[in-house]
């Protein structure tokens, strides 16, 4: 079982602000997940290779080169906030 | 609008109908009937019949290829150049693409017209359409009925007659629960069939784009187009691609159609398991034979999937940071609260309960006993399934255990609605292809749809099944009353 401390380390984790009345309902919530996701646990899988895709195909490698055209001005055109080319995001370092 | 892409295909290359005449009466049903059905989330006439005058050039030269002209909805993931694609989500509510999912130029170059987009749940994330940001889709069927989802907008678009064709993706059943639930027919791929670039990831180990429409005929036209290896998908497969038209005379006779012990079991309702086993027994009057077969571990499927798919959700998710696209919130104290209000502002209940979700099995101390643990029981769901397939050709069953269910009835208790998933989630952790096909009516004269699912790059024996089963029956040429 979660507690409501945990589920709060879990969203500073994933970058998600939540209230207190949020944290209430994801704490019964996330839990309810968790206890269905745990009938996993009795299963006995000694010996069983992890399975991460259906053909166990590895990653394909490509040659190091150049092969895509500069887009920069096309995907900086969907950014928030950018300023002579650069995104721009509040201070980091004072 | 409500003939088959077959049929318009035939009709637009003797002249007896344009392209455009063909898009204006697609965009008159839509503004016709989506402000009840909420199918598309963005139309955009001038775009749509700008495309549809080249078609009509392109057929005019004699250069046309089946789908040269057809007007197709597109699931609003796949990325299209200034297209509006949100993914159902208010994160994504601004964003135009600036480049194209290869599906759509796959499209682009057979010379079909892109409708809309289509509503989906947000992410990709849900069963029943109701987590868009958009608002919810209703099934034009009934509607105080969920159209299911997450590819409800364009299962709906099919069902209604909206469009003739649609794009879909399915990472747990996202195809073919939606065709279940509107009586159209849907279609995943085998994993690696058709290329994820510019699909909006969602879980990439799972994730699969394919097609809907009305007859089985039309998904293999569709196909044709949508599938084949792109080197920009890294688990994109490079092998040749089947004839799916081609091959849809292969009929069923001769073949062996296993049937799950575990999929007829006391979690299918009397009102689906009737249309699904008289779908069987014609099967087996085209000449196939049926056998019994097991999938021991499949109640474990949807524990693994809600581990396996908010994990890699979790992690995809993570570029929505307010950076480079996407929504940033107004007001922020400094980086880490502008990307915190940012994902709280962006993202909605289920899609920040699975990243949560992810976030917990991924992190520190728990990788072992959740994430790993459930890629080994996916070998062993993946195990049972190459036993099945040893003493048959196809396997068939219910796409899902019950009709469509009334808007709102779930909505408040997600674990539930996984758990309604328990008949198309063990394929997608398999990789395997399957497809709905409607084959009755159940409780509320709502559709069923029987599921028919393939060993792995076997789609041209599925659609060929399923197109013998349509040549004698006729539930999928049914239309949801007022809709004619």
């Amino acid at each position: 079982m979660l507690s409501r401390d945990q589920v709060l380390r879990i969203a500073r984790l994933a970058r998600i602000e939540v209230t207190a009345s949020e944290a209430e309902a994801l704490e019964r919530e996330l839990n309810g997940i968790l206890e269905l996701v745990d009938r996993m646990s009795a299963v006995d899988t000694r010996g069983v290779e992890p399975m991460s895709h259906p053909e166990d195909a590895a990653q394909r490698l490509r040659d190091d080169r150049v092969t895509e055209a500069d887009g920069r001005a096309a995907f900086q055109s969907v950014a928030p906030q950018v300023e002579d080319g650069l995104y721009l995001v509040p201070k980091v370092i004072e | 609008m409500l003939a088959s892409i077959a049929q318009l295909a035939r009709e637009l290359r003797a002249k007896k109908l344009s392209s455009v005449e063909l898009a204006r009466e697609c965009l008159a049903r839509i503004e016709r009937f989506n402000p009840r059905l909420n199918a598309f989330i963005t139309v955009d006439g001038e775009k749509t019949l700008a495309q549809a005058r080249g078609a009509d050039e392109r057929l005019a030269r004699g250069d046309a290829q089946p789908l040269t002209g057809i007007p197709i909805a597109q699931k609003d993931l796949f990325c299209a150049k200034g297209w509006r694609t949100t993914c159902g989500s208010r994160m994504l509510e601004g964003f135009v693409a600036p480049y194209d999912a290869h599906v759509i130029e796959r499209f682009d170059a057979a010379g079909a017209v892109l409708l809309g987009k289509t509503n989906m749940d947000e992410f990709a994330m849900g069963s029943s359409n109701e987590t868009s940001f958009f608002g919810p889709v209703r099934n034009p069927w009934d509607e105080a009925a969920v159209p299911g989802g997450s590819s409800g907008g364009s299962a709906a678009a099919v069902a209604a007659g909206l469009a003739p064709g649609a794009t879909g993706t399915d990472t747990g059943g996202s195809i073919r629960q939606p065709a279940s639930f509107t009586g159209v027919c849907g279609l995943r791929p085998t994993y690696g069939r058709v290329s994820r670039y510019g699909m909006v990831a969602f879980a990439s180990s799972l994730d699969q784009g394919g097609p809907l429409a009305r007859s089985a005929e039309d998904l293999a036209l569709l196909l044709d187009v949508m599938a084949g290896f792109d080197p920009r998908d890294s688990t994109s497969m490079d092998r040749p691609k089947g004839d799916y038209a081609g091959a849809l005379r292969g009929g069923v006779k001769g073949l062996t159609i296993g049937l799950p012990r575990e999929y007829f079991s006391q979690d299918l309702a009397a009102d689906v398991a009737d249309p699904i086993l008289a779908a069987i027994e014609e099967l087996r009057r085209l000449g196939a034979k049926t056998v019994e077969v097991s999938l021991p571990n499949q109640h474990l499927s949807v524990p693994v999937y809600y581990v396996i798919a908010p994990a890699e959700a979790s992690s995809n998710l993570s570029r929505y940071d307010g950076v480079r696209y996407g929504h940033r919130a107004a007001e922020y104290a400094d980086l880490a609260d502008m990307y915190a209000r940012t994902r709280a502002q962006g993202f909605g209940a289920e899609a920040k309960r699975r990243i949560m979700i992810g976030t917990y099995v991924l992190s520190h101390g728990y990788y072992d006993a959740y994430y790993l643990q459930a890629q080994r029981i996916r070998r062993l769901i993946a195990g049972d399934f190459a036993a099945a397939f040893a003493k048959c050709d196809l396997i068939a069953g219910p796409a899902a255990p019950s009709v469509a269910y009334d808007l709102g009835a779930k909505k408040d208790d997600p674990v539930q609605m996984y758990l309604d998933d328990l008949y198309t989630i063990p394929i997608n952790l398999a990789g395997l292809p399957g497809m709905s096909i409607p084959c009755g009516f159940g409780a509320k004269s709502r559709p069923v749809g029987l599921q028919i699912v393939g060993n792995y790059w076997d789609e041209s024996r599925m659609l060929a099944a399923a197109h013998a089963f349509q040549q004698v029956t006729d539930w999928h040429t049914r239309v949801p009353p007022g809709f004619e």
